[in-house]
């Protein structure tokens, strides 16, 4: 690994009511639990730190803020400067259960207010959260009245600040997180190019890049038809099918969640085949890729192939050489990428692939 | 089917199914196969009462051999709940939305077995001349009846002990099967005790009225974790003639590819219908359980309709006639689960042994290979509904 990799610090504040679900939230998210044992955890007194290593030398520095009322004024206070500036990300939780939602948007309103003081390059994320207690067809209208009322009072964040329905008991959890990540990664776009690169040689439908503990997508390349895939949540809610096998195979093997990993699971079916396999230290790579045995072994080679060069993908924003230079390593170093056309010969299959090999080799 | 992955369904608390009787009894007369089926309408004339396994199928008029059960039970003991998680996959949270059932509800289910369960309204005298006794009992394998562990049981008793009486004397193949439901609520002594108390009483009272050792067997169960499948799996087993053959097919499986536990599951309801007969502890059965999810979720995303690609219909042509799943695990790189779609009901689902190696791949696709065709003869007709295509 490389050594000279520079920590980036990301501070995160977690802010809202007492009681709206925030510990919650984080510990299903970055520890672990899954939604029925969070009734264990205690009341967060004041600021529970966290440093989340996320994604090599990306470091989640999670501010968890007790919300009972003696702390929130003491952080708009005297601790004004010290909780607010810096900040890059605060996530602000709704409880819409909260019976003083007024009030609840009141003290929103001061917390954005000294946000914007303080860090005004801020990003700000309102979680409207335990929407699970709302019937099914009233969610959305109710989401949506939350939301205009919510914007009003953002303050200066008007305008960038994005809200989401959430509950710890489906993937709209995961959806929220995924957006946030994204945000704190720096360089998001530079893994994404390397990962469509990825795609157009292994001819995968599909790529999905997922940070190994939280099973948060850190993003995704998506190719032809797939694109009209109905099934827009996916990526979440591949994360929460992902979490949750992590969880039902540390109870099985009674090895904790956090290194319960498996190598490789495999689907393979006459419609698509799909694998998810460790791509670097942090991350699991998923593909989804036409239904051939063919294609299928040789995207398992090449993702196995460029291994080193996503590990090399340096999070902070140091130079690094071109995407396409980062195949061409691959190559020289004597482990050529293997062509899928190489397996079935003389289907008239080739065409395609030859260009994107090409691509690959300039 | 939706998937709701994080929902507590998938993450059992504490309760468990449990019997207190010994489950299984077999059939002495060699088993019969599904093409014996056009017999199995014939009424039966057996002076023994049945007990547990009856190895007979039911007096199905279809003849079409399916299971057929029947949810019976007060009002809110938790009928119409059992049968939306279990056959609809609602998560268990939502079905405190559910709307009361007022009147019998008719829910049939195409799987592998042909439920139908009559979710009856627990207000209702069902022996009330308007409904047509015959018509109800006669077409079904299995009644369940349920209890709600968490309120006053005592009527529900004696409505039971009636219903008992009343069929043993017109049809006396029919398996009844008591859920004690709802035992999440309930304390590890508390629901023990209950079970006990509530076993004791159905006992004491059909004694009291003559009935001996009634074929009635009981199980704790919620939908808030799996027993409730477990005990399901449970009561189909019962039903199902070929289930020896069956368990034989699988226990050789196990010893050629060092398979620690191998379950044949009905995908779409997650019902086990038969499992190699090594001792099953719930904990394997959840692991199996939780995988077929995640390779039905998948599935579902990634199955979808797409519009004909440019070449993609020949690929189509290597793709896999019956879907398959493999985990291997990081730390021994060894295998870990398998699973093999078996027809379009079933699938095949192992729990390796940590003497499989991943290498071992070849040998057991094709024991596993073996085994499919072996199953293709007991279960011919599942077979048929498939249009599979010719293979090269
Ligand atoms: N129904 C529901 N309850 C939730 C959800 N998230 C958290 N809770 C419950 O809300 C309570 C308070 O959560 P906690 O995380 O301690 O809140 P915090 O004070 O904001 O940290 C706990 O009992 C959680 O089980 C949710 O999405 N839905
Ligand atoms: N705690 C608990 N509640 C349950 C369980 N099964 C059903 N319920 C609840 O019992 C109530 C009545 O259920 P319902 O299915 O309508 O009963 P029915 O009248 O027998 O159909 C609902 O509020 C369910 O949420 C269970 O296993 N545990
Ligand atoms: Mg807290
Ligand atoms: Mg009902």
């Amino acid at each position: 690994m490389n050594t000279t990799k520079r920590q980036k610090q990301r501070k995160v504040l977690l802010m809202g009511k007492s009681g709206a679900g925030k510990s919650s939230m984080r510990s299903i998210v970055f520890s672990n639990y899954v939604a029925k044992d969070v009734r264990r955890l205690g009341a967060t007194i004041d600021v529970e730190h966290s440093n989340i290593k996320f994604m090599g030398n990306l470091m989640l520095n999670l501010w968890d803020c007790g919300g009972q009322d003696g702390f929130v004024e003491n952080y708009l206070t005297h601790q004004r400067t010290h909780v607010f500036s810096s900040v890059a990300v605060l996530i602000f939780v709704f409880d819409i259960e909260s019976r003083e939602f007024a009030a609840d948007v009141v003290s929103y309103g001061a917390i954005v207010r000294a946000l914007a003081e303080n860090s005004p390059g801020a990003k700000v994320f309102v979680l409207v959260h335990k929407m699970d207690l709302v019937q099914a067809r009233l969610r959305s209208q109710l989401f949506e009245e939350r939301v205009d009322y919510i914007r009003a009072a953002s303050e200066g964040f008007r305008d960038t600040v994005e809200f989401f329905p959430t509950s710890i008991w489906d993937q709209s959890l995961y959806k929220a997180w995924t957006q946030i990540i994204y945000f704190l990664i720096p360089n998001a776009r530079g893994i994404e190019g390397l990962l469509r690169e990825l795609a157009e040689v292994v001819d995968a439908r599909e790529l999905i890049l997922y940070e190994r503990t939280t099973c948060l997508m850190v993003t995704h390349v998506t190719r032809g038809v797939e694109g009209q895939n109905p099934f827009t949540d996916r990526f979440e809610r591949i994360s929460s099918i992902l979490k949750t096998h992590k969880q039902s195979m540390a109870k099985h093997t009674g090895i904790p969640a956090g290194s319960s990993n498996f190598a490789e699971m495999q689907i393979k079916t006459g419609r698509f085949m799909f694998f998810i396999t460790r791509l670097t230290e942090n991350t699991n790579l998923a593909a989804s890729i036409p239904a051939s045995e063919q294609i299928f072994n040789a995207a398992r080679v090449n993702i196995m192939l460029v291994r080193p060069r996503f590990a090399e993908l340096d999070i902070a924003n140091k130079p690094r050489p071109a995407v396409q230079q980062a195949f061409a390593h691959s190559a020289e170093s004597g482990a050529g990428l293997v062509m899928p056309g190489d397996a079935d010969e003389g289907k008239g299959k080739g065409k395609e692939r030859d260009g994107a090999s090409r691509g690959f080799e300039a | 089917m939706p998937c709701y992955s994080i929902h507590p369904s998938n993450h059992p608390s504490t309760a468990r199914a449990s019997t207190t009787e010994d489950d299984y009894m077999y059939p002495s007369s060699t088993t019969p196969s599904m093409e014996d089926l056009p017999e199995a309408e014939v009424p039966h004339t057996d002076p023994v009462p049945p007990r547990f396994h009856t190895g007979r199928l039911p007096n199905s008029k279809a003849g079409d051999g399916k299971p057929r059960l029947l949810l019976m039970g007060q009002r809110r003991s938790g009928k119409s709940s059992i049968s939306s998680v279990v056959f609809h996959k609602l998560p268990p949270s939502e079905t405190l939305y559910l709307e009361t059932t007022t009147r019998i509800k008719k829910e049939s289910m195409h799987s592998f077995m042909d439920f139908q369960v009559w979710d009856f309204p627990g207000h209702l005298d069902y022996f009330d001349p308007a409904f047509d006794v015959d018509n109800i009992f006669e077409e079904i394998g299995a009644l369940i009846w349920v209890i709600d562990a968490q309120d006053e049981y005592l009527e529900a008793i004696s409505r039971l002990n009636m219903t008992i009486l009343n069929l043993q004397q017109s049809y006396p193949n029919i398996n009844v099967e008591v859920f004690v439901h709802k035992v999440d609520g309930l304390s590890e002594d508390y629901k023990g005790d209950t079970f006990r108390d509530i076993i004791q009483r159905v006992q004491d009272e059909l004694s009291d009225q003559g009935y001996e050792n009634a074929p009635v067997s009981f199980y704790q169960t919620s939908i808030y974790d799996h027993s409730i499948f477990e005990a399901f799996s449970k009561v189909i087993q019962k039903l199902i003639p070929q289930l020896p053959t069956l368990e034989a097919l699988l226990n050789s499986l196990c010893s050629t590819c060092h398979i620690e536990k191998a379950y044949l599951f009905d995908i779409m309801s997650k019902i086990y219908i038969a499992t190699d007969t090594s001792p099953t502890d719930i904990g394997s059965y959840e692991i199996c359980s939780d995988y077929i999810d995640v390779v039905i979720d998948v599935s579902e995303i990634y199955g979808w309709d797409r519009p004909t690609e440019n070449g993609d219909a020949e690929s189509q042509e290597t793709g896999n006639n019956d879907a398959e799943s493999l985990i291997t695990m990081e730390r021994k790189g060894n295998n870990y689960l398998y699973l093999r779609e078996i027809n379009k009901y079933l699938a095949l689902i192992c729990l390796m042994g940590d003497d499989s190696p991943a290498d071992k791949k070849a040998v057991i696709d094709y024991n596993v290979g073996v085994f499919q065709a072996a199953l293709k003869q007991v279960f011919p007709r599942a077979e048929r509904e498939i249009a599979v295509p010719d293979q090269p």
